[in-house]
């Protein structure tokens, strides 16, 4: 059996036509790097944000305010205007060489074989299944992600996937979010449920939320059974304090956020990955282990915003540009580790002679909420700088350290540790 | 009223492929008409579709066995099938994995009995690592049985009730069987879809077969459903998981294995649980712990891996050790009951053995010299090529080059398929039987509104 049909030979092959592929691919092109052709799965470009109904996308990047279709149009199409090849409907499923895939596209089954690869398949949330959740298995059981492609379709509550009354498990961003969206659909949401003390978003958006949306946050609480035959018909939570175990009815639950990224193209290529987020590691310049392959967006910080993944891409670009044009990476590193309170960091490796990491940041998950963190960096046991952030860690959003705070790391000197004190 | 020679009561894969081959048989010259009655809205859709898809060689089976006799015939004659209709099947072998001295002392004995049930296979081997270098610290030693295989029990179920229908079967769907009124000549079954009228009645209904049984006046047996949980992992975890790795069985049945699927995942399971409801699939958070437990003996790398779904299945499990299979001439009857752990493998060999029945019974069941020629099935299996890798088939189609489920990379045109094909889905689970569909890692996060379009008709 021949394995394609034709081949393709871009100078670099972005996988994932999301907001940090798209960019990536328009900054290589402003660069004057090409050809670049983008791989996206789906039938339309855009990532996340093409479903993603309500405003919010865009600050950081674009510097304005626009709603999720708007963003994503607005990027596919700058892509396309500098001059990248964006196929849609294209799957890379395999690899095929060090930087050449597998892709299953309408237009046959393509082998691509790129002088750099940047890796953008994203995140995505995990099932019920992958939460472990035990019950029945009726209809009715969704994640945000598949709510809102559900929604921003316009199929009428589809095909009774979304009912009237909902769950909403979890309270970060993303699940205000599912909050919106459900009304949308003319669903109401009857509980959200948390496992922290205090909701993931609370500085953001609870408040308003709350007092906008009346929807009560059930915290310390995990749910533990699903009941139902043919449809949802019941939830039950089990407080993590007590252990008290309460039946909420409704027809719809909505698992958010418990975030995994799409590495499944990394794992397969052997790239090393981070424990903690099982994203692969990289250093600032978003090289992954495996030479000429680069990496960026959600895939790398399960998850951020749509911008802060368009910034990551626009930065990989200029690496991406430096390595195409001979320059090596050097050889010395120092990793990068997650500390107490984190769950992990990214850029995982530090190279003396690098730039600093997209938007002179390190991103780390927090494990628990501190309205007033202090951070400290170890390294080898020494530490080298201790500082009081004037931003909360809360679990369910990036916690972003400055670049300033790592700047005395040495190599030689043994890992780096980012902690809470 | 519907009127025909035989009904098959139960469309799980024991009563598709009774329905199959009777479909396949002539009295007189004159083709079998036979009734495939179904409670549900769609065949293989209780137990047949929650197992552990396991083609046994029965090398553990009770010599002497009913059961014995009809898994080893039934594997014979369900890989052969398997060869003709594309059901997939990879025959990976199975390292059966001694943890205790115990257990490792009796492995000369199971090797005994394989010979007894006709299996003469089997294989001692000092390390097992060198067969499954994943497994965890502590395995003695083992015994290799290089004839199990994986399965895909959906295909299976499928090609079966297809096969069946192309030979003139009557598909009855949501018809639920209530009372069965024996007359002299005929049987008339009241159902939910209406009646059946009958001269033979095949009893295939899997958790209902002893109700079924009760209907004829019997009083053999009492189902007492045996839940089964497991949990599927990632694909990410199939490349450790080279054969199917299976414990010492014990007096408490076959016991947890891990094992890889057909589809390219790895699954750890069953457990073992006698139920009073006969409905209750749930699975359990006990369960999982015990899993959980036992898996991270088994292979504790499998548990840092991400699990794909969990579920479980209903063994029909009864007070007989054996299958309860039995002719009751005078009112024209047979009985497939109590069919619980091994009813896939054997399934074409209880097909035989209720047309050898009917037939030891004064009613002619010749082999028809004009069956059409067996279906081919879609391939579901990852050990095969599927349509989005075949360049001749998106060339020609591209609809098969236009993946809709990522993590299973199953294509439009397969979906599109299933759809159109002679038993079509009634739902997204039928749909995900027939395509995989949606049952991959992210579990429709990526594809499920396109999934759901496409099933009801409205994909663009
Ligand atoms: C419900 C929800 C609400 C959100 N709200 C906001 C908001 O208000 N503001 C905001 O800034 N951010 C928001 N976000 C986050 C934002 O959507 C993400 O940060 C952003 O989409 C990340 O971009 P990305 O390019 O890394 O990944 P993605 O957008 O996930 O893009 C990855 C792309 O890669 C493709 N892909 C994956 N694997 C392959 C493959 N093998 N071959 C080809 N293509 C592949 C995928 O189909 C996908 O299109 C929200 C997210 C969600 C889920
Ligand atoms: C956890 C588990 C693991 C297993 N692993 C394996 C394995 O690896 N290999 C193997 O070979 N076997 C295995 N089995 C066993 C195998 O799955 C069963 O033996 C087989 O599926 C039984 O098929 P069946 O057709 O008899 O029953 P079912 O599939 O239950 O079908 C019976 C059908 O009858 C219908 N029905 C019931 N009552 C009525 C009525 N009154 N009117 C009309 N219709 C009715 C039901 O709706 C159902 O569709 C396993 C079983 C379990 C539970």
């Amino acid at each position: 059996m021949t394995s394609h049909r034709d081949v393709l030979r871009p100078a670099v092959a972005v996988v994932g036509g999301g907001p940090a592929g798209l960019a990536a691919a328009t900054a290589l092109r402003q660069l004057g790097i090409g050809p670049v052709l983008v791989l996206e799965r789906q039938r339309a470009a855009g990532g996340v944000p093409r479903t993603s109904g309500h405003i919010g996308y865009g600050v950081r990047d674009l510097r304005r305010v626009m709603t999720g279709p708007q963003y994503a149009e607005r990027i596919v199409q700058q892509a396309r205007d500098w001059g990248s090849d964006v196929r849609t409907g294209a799957m890379a499923t395999h690899w095929a060489g060090d930087r050449a895939l597998l892709v299953t596209s309408p237009a046959g089954r393509l082998l691509v074989e790129a002088e750099a690869v940047v890796l953008a398949t994203g995140a995505r949330e995990r099932s019920r299944s992958a939460r472990m959740i035990p019950g029945d298995r009726p209809s009715g059981v969704l994640t945000t992600g598949l709510l809102q492609d559900l929604v921003h379709g316009r199929h009428e509550r589809a095909g009774g996937l979304i009912g009237l009354r909902a769950v909403v498990v979890g309270a970060e961003l993303v699940s205000w979010s599912a909050v919106l969206t459900l009304r949308e659909a003319g669903c109401a949401t009857v509980a959200m449920t948390t496992l922290h003390e205090r909701p993931e978003s609370y500085a953001a958006f609870s408040v308003p939320g709350r007092t906008m949306l009346r929807v009560p946050v059930v915290r310390r609480t995990r749910v533990t059974r699903i009941v139902g035959k043919e449809r949802v018909e019941a939830v039950e939570f089990t407080h993590e304090g007590t252990g008290q175990k309460v039946m909420i009815e409704c027809d719809t639950v909505v698992f958010t956020g418990d975030w995994i990224p799409d590495n499944e193209l990394a794992r397969m290529r052997g790239l090393d990955l981070d424990p903690g987020s099982l994203s692969p590691v990289v250093d600032t310049a978003l090289r992954t282990s495996a030479e000429g392959v680069f990496a960026a967006g959600n895939l790398l910080h399960p998850v951020d915003t749509a911008d802060v993944a368009a910034l990551d891409g626009r930065h990989a670009a200029a690496q991406v540009a430096s390595w195409l044009g001979g320059a090596t990476r050097p050889a010395d590193a120092v990793l990068v580790r997650a500390g107490a309170g984190f769950a992990w960091v990214a850029p995982g490796v530090i190279r003396p002679g690098d730039p600093a990491p997209p938007r002179g940041r390190l991103l780390l998950w927090p494990t628990g909420h501190r309205a007033v963190p202090r951070v400290s960096v170890r390294q080898g046991g020494r530490l080298l700088a201790r500082r009081v952030l004037p931003w909360p860690a809360s679990p369910g959003r990036v916690f972003r350290v400055p670049w300033s705070l790592v700047s005395a790391v040495r190599p030689g000197d043994g890992d780096v540790i980012i902690g809470l004190d | 009223m519907i009127d025909v020679d035989v009904a098959v009561i139960g469309g799980g894969v024991v009563g598709c492929a009774v329905a199959r081959e009777l479909a396949g048989r002539q009295t007189d010259g004159r083709p079998v008409a036979v009734a495939l009655v179904e409670a549900r809205g769609d065949v293989g859709d209780v137990t047949s579709k929650a197992n552990t898809a396991i083609l046994h060689t029965g090398f553990d089976a009770a010599p002497g066995s009913l059961e014995s006799t009809m898994v080893s015939r039934g594997y014979d004659l369900l890989s052969a099938y398997a060869g003709d209709t594309g059901i997939p099947v990879e025959a990976t072998g199975a390292l059966l994995v001694a943890w205790t001295e115990e257990e490792l002392s009796t492995l000369p004995a199971l090797r005994d009995k394989a010979a007894r049930n006709g299996y003469a296979d089997a294989v001692p081997v000092n390390s097992a690592y060198d067969h499954v270098p994943a497994l965890g610290p502590g395995a003695l030693g083992g015994l290799l049985i290089p004839g199990e295989s994986i399965i895909c029990p959906w295909t299976t179920t499928l090609a079966y009730a297809t096969d069946a229908l192309a030979r003139g079967a009557r598909l009855l769907l949501n018809h639920r069987v209530t009372s069965a009124d024996v007359g002299a000549d005929a049987t008339v079954l009241s159902t939910t879809g209406g009646d059946v009228r009958t001269r033979w009645v095949v009893n295939a209904a899997g958790l209902g077969s002893d109700r079924v049984d009760a209907m004829f006046g019997h009083r053999r047996f009492t189902v007492v459903p045996r839940r089964g949980e497991l949990l599927v992992f990632d694909k990410l975890a199939r490349a450790s998981v080279p054969r199917i790795v299976l414990p010492v069985p014990s007096a408490k049945g076959k016991g947890v294995l891990v094992s890889p699927t057909i589809f390219g995942n790895v699954m750890l399971g069953p457990t073992s649980e006698d139920l009073a409801d006969r409905h209750d699939t749930s699975t359990s958070a006990e369960g999982y712990a015990f899993l959980l437990a036992k898996g991270g003996v088994i292979m504790p790398g499998l548990m840092a891996e991400e699990v794909t779904a969990s579920y479980a299945g209903l063994r029909a499990a009864t007070e007989h050790a054996d299958y309860v299979v039995d002719v009751d001439p005078a009112q024209r009857y047979v009985v497939l009951g109590g069919i619980r752990s091994t009813g896939l493998t054997a399934s074409m060999a209880l097909a035989e053995r209720a047309c050898d029945l009917i037939e030891g019974s004064g009613h002619r069941l010749d082999l028809r010299p004009d069956v059409p020629a067996p279906p081919r099935m879609p391939n579901l299996g990852e050990a095969f090529p599927r349509p989005y890798e075949r360049v001749d088939l998106i060339e020609h189609d591209p609809d098969y080059g236009t993946i809709v489920c990522f993590c299973e990379r199953v294509t439009r045109g397969e979906i599109r398929d299933a759809l159109r094909s002679p038993i079509p889905p009634v739902d997204l689970d039928g749909l995900r039987r027939r395509t995989r569909a949606v049952m991959g890692r992210c579990q429709g996060f990526a594809c499920g509104a396109e999934v759901d379009a496409l099933l009801r008709g409205e994909g663009a």
